[in-house]
């Protein structure tokens, strides 16, 4: 059912919202750039639509939201622990369609990889409803096509804004009865990307031991710095480490706080007793890459990578993750060709 | 021929080794130059100078090979230059047409700073600009330069002033992913500011010398710029009596500050200056006066923020007699 609103309108549907949920959305962050005088665009609280940035994509995903960089899970004293509480606010998130797959990604490895679903992450995503912002063209990097990620139903809402400054919604689930309310019935089809300007092609049937060993990561032992920037950029990298924290005033009382954590990092493969597996950097990006375009798929049926090219956005030495997702497919050829 | 050097140097021209010849200097403030002047600069050199063009270390064009008859007719060329560089910045040149009214303060020069350069921490031509406008034209010999952050690419430590960027890096706790790149990074090519304590990250203020290299690090956005302030050097030299490499005077001071202490440094030198000489170069004028007098001068009418740090005293070491 399709909606559409003037400014004023849809900012009056964005005030009744807020009553009960928090509304965030990728927004500018004046000055907030890695360099000076610069600005980044990154997840926050919105007041109105005109807060939203829509002509560029996010630095940061939108998983910061209902996957904090840092949580308490909870605090301890001599003989008893807490869990702090969360807010009783719900939450709606601004994102792409690449950004809403990726999330269903993260729903598996926290949600269904396991007995039992991850409470910390279910506390806060079952609190979570999606307004997809549709994407009229491809940005800089995007693969999602390649992916298959360019599409999405899993939306309350759709928004774009025509040539006239209105705002098109394609409403799936009327929250509140605030979409029909506010907004004037309209027929027109949300928008989806079709093409990007960069296609990926993700091998299949790979001889894991021949690849692993393909001098093809070699470079990335030299070319990468090990800032994890690809990683907490990335929608789907759902690892995390714990960190138990004894207050410095009373070091009887504390916390545990698990805080996210990238396998391209040093210290990520650290185990007891000091040794630590994966010391080269093009060996962790072997893992990484193998971890998004082979291996999660064997277990969940799809692949973890929705080719939103953030990876490539971010990174400081100009790596490319889909340039090397298409080394590894040549690789894979040459290697089965090869017999 | 009769020429009155003084007036010709005032003038920005130069007396060379040949008695016929002068030389045309051209002033850059911030180093930064629309090349729509290259064609004007080239003209001049072919027609009236020997055809090259020395860059000087001040970030101006020298013009070599010109005979002392032409300088009339070359100022009034190059009045479009001095027209964009200096009077639509505000400088308070009346006759454009008759050239550089003044050549005792020298160009205002900065690094190539956050228009380019990642690690600079603000607009370095812009404040070298604003600088200018403050100070020039003025006869006093005096050196300013301006660099986007502790690297000095522009040696703001050889200079009587120099003005060198700071940011206050500002720490989000709650994206800190606790992976050291800062803490590392600091302590390997600053001043170990950062440390690691609980798994998140403690900065000594006091260490911290503001080149935002923490920023530069943070993967996830948990350090961001804040203030932007300006360490003062003074008193570097070069020359013939002591060279020597200017030392802090000042810390985490606000452009305000900056831009009133330049100004204030002319009334010290008319103060002091030793006027039995042709010149005096305002270093030695602080070597006889002492520091406290220059510090009590300078700051007149300054206002600091409570951020800034002033030293107490700086001890140059005074003259060193052989």
């Amino acid at each position: 059912m399709g909606y559409k609103f003037t400014t004023e309108e849809f900012n009056r549907l964005l005030s009744d919202l807020k009553k009960q949920y928090r509304v965030y959305a990728p927004v500018l962050l004046k000055g907030k750039g890695r360099f000076s005088d610069t600005d980044v665009v990154g997840y926050g609280e919105i007041q109105n639509i005109d807060d939203v940035i829509f002509t560029q994509k996010s630095y940061f995903s939108p998983k910061e939201i209902f996957y904090p960089i840092s949580e308490t899970m909870f605090y301890f004293t001599e003989d008893e622990y807490r869990e702090p509480k969360v807010e009783s606010k719900e939450i709606i998130v601004f994102l792409r369609s690449c950004d809403i797959n990726a999330v269903e990604r993260l729903d598996k490895i926290m949600l269904e990889n396991g007995k039992e679903p991850d409470y910390y992450y279910h506390r806060l995503r079952s609190k979570v409803k999606f307004i997809k912002i549709d994407c009229p063209t491809s940005f800089d990097s995007c693969f999602c096509v390649s992916m298959g990620t360019n599409y999405t139903d899993n939306y309350s809402a759709s928004i774009h804004s025509d040539n006239n400054g209105l705002y098109l919604c394609d409403v799936k689930e009327d929250i509140n009865g605030l979409f029909s309310s506010y907004g004037t019935f309209a027929e027109f089809k949300p928008l989806f990307v079709e093409e990007n300007d960069f296609s990926v092609e993700v091998p299949e049937d790979i001889n894991l031991a021949t690849i692993a060993e393909h001098d093809l990561w070699q470079e990335y032992s030299s070319r990468c710095v090990a800032c994890g920037r690809c990683n907490t950029s990335c929608p789907t990298c759902s690892c995390f480490t714990v960190q138990d924290i004894f207050y410095e005033d009373n070091p009887k009382c504390g916390e545990r706080r698990r805080v996210w954590a990238s396998c391209q990092i040093d210290g990520f493969t650290d185990m007891a007793g000091g040794h630590s597996f994966r010391k080269d950097k093009g060996q962790r990006m072997r893992f990484k890459v193998m971890h998004k375009i082979n291996d999660f798929k064997k277990r969940f049926g799809m692949h973890m990578c929705v080719g939103c090219g953030r990876c490539d956005d971010v990174c400081p030495e100009y790596i490319s993750f889909s340039r090397c997702v298409n080394k590894v497919s040549a690789a894979v050829q040459g290697v089965n060709n090869d017999g | 021929m009769s020429i009155n050097t003084k007036k010709v140097m005032k003038n920005a021209w130069r007396i060379t080794k040949d008695r016929n010849l002068t030389c045309l200097r051209i002033r850059v403030p911030g180093g930064h130059l629309p090349v729509k002047f290259f064609p004007l600069i080239q003209e001049i050199a072919d027609q009236y100078g020997n055809g090259t063009v020395h860059i000087t270390t001040r970030q101006g064009f020298e013009v070599p090979g010109i005979p002392f008859s032409k300088m009339e007719e070359i100022n009034a060329k190059i009045a479009p230059i001095i027209d964009e560089l200096e009077v639509k910045n505000d400088v308070d040149i009346n006759k454009s047409e008759k050239g550089y009214p003044a050549a005792g303060t020298r160009n205002v020069s900065s690094c190539i700073g956050n228009r380019v350069c990642p690690q600079a921490v603000f607009d370095t031509t812009s404040l070298a600009r604003d600088i200018e406008k403050t100070i020039y034209p003025n006869d006093p010999h005096v050196k300013i330069a301006v660099t986007g952050c502790p690297n000095d690419c522009i040696k703001a430590h050889m200079q009587d002033i120099g003005v060198i960027g700071q940011v206050e890096p500002v720490y989000d706790r709650t994206r800190c992913i606790a992976c050291q790149a800062c803490v590392n990074n600091c302590a390997k090519v600053s001043t170990g500011a950062l440390t690691f304590s609980n798994y998140k990250v403690k900065r000594d203020s006091k260490r911290c010398i503001g080149c935002g290299e923490c920023v530069l690090k943070c993967p996830t956005g948990a350090w961001t710029r804040g203030e932007q302030h300006y360490r003062l050097v003074i008193m570097g030299r070069t020359g013939k009596k002591n060279p020597r490499i200017a030392r802090t005077f000042m810390e985490w001071a606000d452009r305000g500050a900056v831009l009133k202490i330049c100004s204030n440094l002319y009334g010290y030198i008319d103060k002091y200056i030793d006027r039995t000489l042709p010149k005096e170069h305002v270093g030695y004028i602080v070597d006889r006066t002492g520091f406290n007098v220059f510090k009590e001068e300078v700051l007149k009418d300054v206002t600091l923020s409570s951020k800034t740090k002033v030293v107490d005293y700086i001890n140059f070491g005074g003259y060193e007699n052989r």
